[in-house]
């Protein structure tokens, strides 16, 4: 409640789906937590199209050399304040692609990340669990 | 009767102007995400979301894109938003004091309608990004088909009064011999009117400029920050200023308190409208525009000259 901006940021994060070379399965649970289903927008949570209207990034997807310029390019595009959210076991940790000579580490390395979502995949509830969290730090 | 002085700025600045038109017509966005929510069976925002994104927005850093001409594009949103606050006091006024408003300015509403879309294309073109060039060309290609019928349909009331061009002669002559919308010509206009509001503020099945999936909302991709919320304001006033404009010129004018339900009637069927149509393509758009809503407001301007 001191900071107008951080009151704003908690009552409609609008969230831009990174998809940092991922196999297509976190993705699709983050698209089953966007339906009506789950209906986050009663928190205000939007998806958007373009990294400037972003308040969070939804990073998924294990950080590899080829990824590692484009995510920068799209933390640095993001106008600030902003959260970074990395949803799914492989933007955790390395997992199974930990001896991979093309993986170059976790998130955190390169930017701040505010909170990490487990799993493979992560379901919805996990994710506003998370998400809840993050904004909760704030 | 004429403002001076300290009314005037009052009228400009509060009421009708930017505070009470901007704090409606952001109540209306969010009886259009209400809505929205309830036909896909789910709850909604709260009511104060669009006034929280709106503080969000206004408070976030503003990002100017490298190589884009930095005045232009700040300076795009707020050719709209003027606009939109002339729109709101000169409309409200001739509502209020229908006997005093001057000749032509059914027009100069119309001419100030078209300035949003434009400071659109000017923004969306300074900001140096090829997907919002592309919505630029998409927004361009959609007023050029919109504004035909649009312009059709709003001449058909002035037929009917017989050449009475001052919206305070059309409220005047409402409140005398009924709504335009109980003539043949009057609610087939009236239609065509509403489908062109309903491209006016970029809904769909007209938000090809916008497209979130192929272009990635097209014209505003670049805008952050204070810009973004000025261009989303507009959008709030416009969702609530040109249903007001459709019942002052076709069901009445904003006489007595009845046009609440009025105003709210046509805003939630733009609504639905919006939420049971897929988009259209952009040449599907000015084809329907020209030939087939073209077609029925030259039908309605003829109806118009027989009377009916």
């Amino acid at each position: 409640m001191k900071d107008p901006r951080i009151w704003g940021l908690k009552k409609s994060p609008w969230v831009y789906h990174l998809a940092a070379a991922p196999c297509n399965n976190c993705d699709i649970e983050i698209l089953e937590l966007l339906t009506p289903r789950y209906d986050v927008e009663r928190f205000g949570v939007v998806l958007v199209g373009s990294p400037r209207h972003a308040d969070a990034l939804l990073v998924t997807g294990v950080l590899n050399r080829k990824s590692l310029p484009r995510v920068l390019e799209v933390y640095e595009q993001t106008p600030k304040p902003c959260l970074v959210i990395g949803v799914g076991t492989c933007a955790c940790g390395k997992q199974i692609f930990r001896n991979s000579y093309n993986v170059v580490g976790p998130y955190d390395k390169y930017m701040p990340v505010h909170a990490y979502i487990p799993g493979c995949p992560p379901k919805p509830e996990t994710m506003i669990l998370g998400v809840v969290k993050a904004l909760a730090k704030l | 009767m004429t403002l001076t002085g300290w009314q005037l700025a009052f009228a400009f600045v509060v009421f009708p102007g930017v505070i009470f038109t901007a704090g409606v017509g952001l109540l209306l966005t969010w009886v259009d995400r209400f809505v929205s929510a309830r036909v896909q069976w789910r709850k909604g925002p709260p009511v104060y979301q669009p006034f929280a994104d709106m503080l969000k927005l206004l408070l976030k850093q503003t990002v100017v894109p490298a190589g884009a001409s930095k005045v232009t594009f700040l300076i795009a949103p707020l050719i709209g938003f003027t606009a939109m606050c002339i729109t709101a006091v000169l409309l409200f006024y001739v509502n209020f004091f229908p006997g005093d408003s001057f000749v032509g300015d059914m027009i100069v509403l119309v001419y100030l309608f078209a300035l949003p879309p434009l400071a659109t294309i000017i923004g969306a073109s300074a900001s140096r990004n090829p997907l919002s060039a592309v919505g630029a060309s998409r927004e361009m290609t959609l007023y050029l088909g919109y504004e035909l019928p649009f312009l059709l349909a709003l001449s058909v009331p002035v037929i009917l009064t017989g050449g009475k061009i001052r919206l305070g002669d059309l409220v005047m002559f409402q409140q005398a011999a009924g709504p335009f919308l109980a003539s043949w010509s009057g609610a087939i206009a009236a239609i065509i009117v509403l489908i062109c509001i309903q491209a006016k503020l970029g809904y769909p099945p007209f938000d090809m400029a916008e497209a979130e999936q192929e272009i990635m909302s097209g014209v505003l991709i670049e805008y952050s920050g204070a810009p973004l919320a000025m261009f989303r304001l507009t959008k709030a006033m416009m969702l609530f200023l040109l249903p007001c404009f459709l019942v002052t010129v076709f069901w009445g004018g904003l006489t007595n308190w009845w046009v609440v339900l009025k105003l709210l009637a046509v805003v939630v069927l733009v609504i639905l409208i919006k939420n049971t149509n897929p988009r259209f393509k952009i040449d599907h758009a000015l084809r329907f525009f020209w030939f087939i809503l073209g077609a029925l407001g030259i039908v309605a301007v003829i109806l118009a000259f027989a009377q009916l």
